[in-house]
């Protein structure tokens, strides 16, 4: 039983029915809200044609300590743009009525506190938001927050690091649901040239931990096709890559067709190398 | 979360060693110069009409701030961690220059992030940071003050985790640091105790401090704590005003929130964003404030006021005028508030302010406010 609920999630249900087929989850994260709304939906329905296997959308806060610059940026441009907490939901349910894909949230913790766990989680699951990732909740504080979120069918997934002790782990991986979200280097979100050492390592440590247990999934530093042939050859059952496709809006905030454009080539190109039969 | 986990044990372990005691006790007497004098401010006072002012003269240790009794311990226990390499935060500059200072005596490399407005405001700390050997690190981002100074030192410290020690300069961020940080600055409290004991044979009525991120007030507080009969004063940076919006009060008028690791009061807007704070001292210019002041507030043990930039000014001049002590822009709140408070006591009692820092730092951003 991957859970304590009785039947797998829906997220769950997704990595494993990849996995029977031989592939790894291409999981696609953009920041929502940037540039601003419209232009976020246009983005994210590419990725989702492009072939991301689960979207991971980021509600942005002013002060994301776990990102890097890229990220920092798009977070600034969607909050100066107006993108709220209730806004970025309400684009999202936008997104679930349009493509049928899982989708997973990112936020800091304070902006779920602020507008309340229960009506957070309340709106998130009617706006169609099938898991949650905070990184600055530790699981040891969580309990109620797991509540919560478990009453509404969200998934819970924590992150684990490089350095997670066995311990830890292990407690990660009873408490998540979804799947482990594998930080697989030693710092914040950004695109790298080469995959850190240390991801590989990590994902096999942690897979050997989980037992089957649960999916999981890497990212931080996996920008390019390579990274996820090679983390998913490692074993994870999904590569999440977030600050490339965030820097591909970036740099085309002119052309608004281009962006779409190049997410979708970039995000195929991506989900190819997640099919080792195909790389 | 790993670090944190290593951090509290090697604290736990080493502060209960007799050998890392015994070390600090003679850097802080022989290196940072305590104990601090307790000083009977007589003109103050008697401009002041009320209780006797006590000032604890924190500003005459080395560097010229509190800020070097946590430095000290903090580099020390790194130190003795094997960690060879201290980044640091710094609003004023204060607990930068401070964190500088201790790893130069300790032999560790010093790294400290300071925002790009807090270089501008508090040029001469930087200078004497960079000539202490430590790196100064611009922060551009956000409100480029202190808050994004510790969200670059927070992402710095993930990224270099293995030979890199955080060094935070308040109670603040996430446990342990808020109990260490008020554990190395209790030492503030425990000579005032005693030395105002000596000096007027019963405790004070009250004792006052600022509260930014509250490492001050609360090395102050914290040995007074069991002591119900005196009173207990934070105050916070009024900035222009509260009903301006433009200030740095989140006790005063935050919300609870969770932030840098902890859960504590927080200036932020509706939907949980952290707001920019101002205050003309760039020591109390942090949205948040350590978590045991929020209890402290909500037990009400503790009592939380502002005093504005322009009150923080007045006693600026006041106290250099009346007493030929320059003191801290930060430390000129809480003076501003205790010459209020005195009047509501009587001519036997005692108050206790702790005069966190001197003022040299603040120079030109006093001489900008105030002409001639």
């Amino acid at each position: 039983m991957p859970n304590t609920s009785q039947t797998e999630t829906a997220i769950e249900s997704k990595l494993g029915s990849l996995r029977s087929r031989g592939q790894g989850a291409l999981i696609a994260f953009l920041t929502g809200g940037d540039p601003d709304g419209k232009s976020f939906l246009d983005n994210a329905t590419a990725l989702v044609d492009g072939g991301a296997d689960i979207l991971e959308v980021g509600i942005p806060f002013s002060d994301p300590i776990a990102d890097g610059p890229v990220i920092q940026g798009s977070s600034q441009r969607a909050l100066l743009s107006g993108a709220t907490p209730r806004g970025v939901l309400g684009l999202i349910k936008e997104i679930s009525l349009a493509r049928s894909v899982p989708i997973v949230v990112l936020t800091y913790y304070n902006l779920v506190l602020a507008t309340g766990l229960e009506r957070f989680l309340k709106t998130a699951q009617r706006s169609g938001v099938e898991g949650l990732v905070i990184p600055d909740l530790p699981v040891e504080e969580s309990d109620s927050f797991r509540k919560t979120s478990s009453k509404h069918h969200i998934d819970t997934i924590f992150l684990a690091g490089p350095n997670t002790s066995p311990t830890r782990m292990r407690q990660i991986i009873e408490k998540s649901h979804g799947f482990v979200y594998m930080v697989s280097l030693f710092g914040v979100t950004g695109p790298r040239r080469e995959l850190d050492p240390v991801a590989l390592h990590s994902v096999k440590r942690v897979k050997a931990l989980a037992k089957g247990r649960i999916p999981i999934a890497a990212g931080f530093g996996i920008s390019r096709p390579e990274h996820v042939a090679e983390i998913i050859a490692a074993g994870a059952d999904g590569a999440i890559v977030g600050s490339a496709l965030v820097e591909i809006v970036a740099h085309n905030l002119e052309d608004r067709e281009r962006t779409r454009v190049k997410l979708k080539d970039a995000v195929s190109d991506l989900k190819k190398a997640t099919n080792p039969s195909l790389v | 979360m790993e670090p944190l986990i290593q951090l509290e044990l090697s604290y736990r372990k080493l502060s209960k060693e007799s050998s890392f005691r015994k070390e600090l006790k003679g850097l802080l007497a022989n290196y940072a110069g305590r104990p601090t004098p307790l000083y009977l401010a007589r003109n103050l006072t008697q401009r002041s009409g009320g209780a006797k002012i006590y000032l604890k003269r924190e500003d005459l240790l080395h560097g010229g701030a509190h800020k070097i009794n946590n430095t000290l311990g903090q580099a020390l226990l790194a130190k003795r961690m094997g960690k060879t390499r201290i980044i640091a935060e710094t609003g004023a500059g204060q607990h930068g220059v401070a964190t500088a200072m201790a790893c130069a005596t300790l032999g560790l490399r010093a790294e400290v992030y300071m925002g790009e407005e807090d270089m501008e405001r508090q040029r001469l700390n930087v200078y004497r940071m960079k000539m202490l050997g430590a790196r100064v690190h611009p922060v551009g981002s956000g409100s480029r003050t202190l808050k994004d100074a510790i969200n670059e030192a927070l992402r710095d410290w993930v990224t270099n985790v293995e030979d890199t020690y955080y060094l935070i300069g308040s109670v603040v961020g996430p446990h342990p640091y808020p109990t260490m940080v008020r554990d190395f600055q209790s030492i503030i409290g425990i000579e005032a105790r005693r030395q105002i004991l000596q000096s007027e044979g019963h405790l004070p009525r009250a004792a006052v401090a600022c509260v930014g991120g509250g490492s001050n007030s609360m090395g102050l507080f914290h040995p007074f704590l069991h002591d119900l009969e005196v009173d207990l004063y934070g105050v916070e940076a009024g900035g222009e005003g509260l009903d301006r919006g433009r200030h740095a009060a989140p006790l005063c008028a935050g919300r609870e929130g969770v932030f840098h690791g902890m859960l504590t009061y927080i200036l932020q807007d509706a939907n949980g964003q952290i707001q920019s704070t101002h205050s003309i001292s760039a020591g109390l210019d942090y949205p948040g404030v350590g978590p045991e002041h929020a209890f402290l507030m909500d037990t009400r043990r503790a009592k939380y006021a502002v005093a504005t930039d322009n009150e923080a000014l007045e006693a600026f001049q006041v106290l250099s005028e009346t007493e030929g002590i320059m003191p801290a822009l930060e430390p000129a709140h809480a003076l501003s508030y205790a010459t209020k408070l005195a009047g509501n006591y009587r001519k036997n009692d005692a108050i206790i302010v702790n005069l966190s820092g001197r003022g040299d730092k603040d120079v030109e951003t006093v001489a900008k406010h105030i002409p001639n």
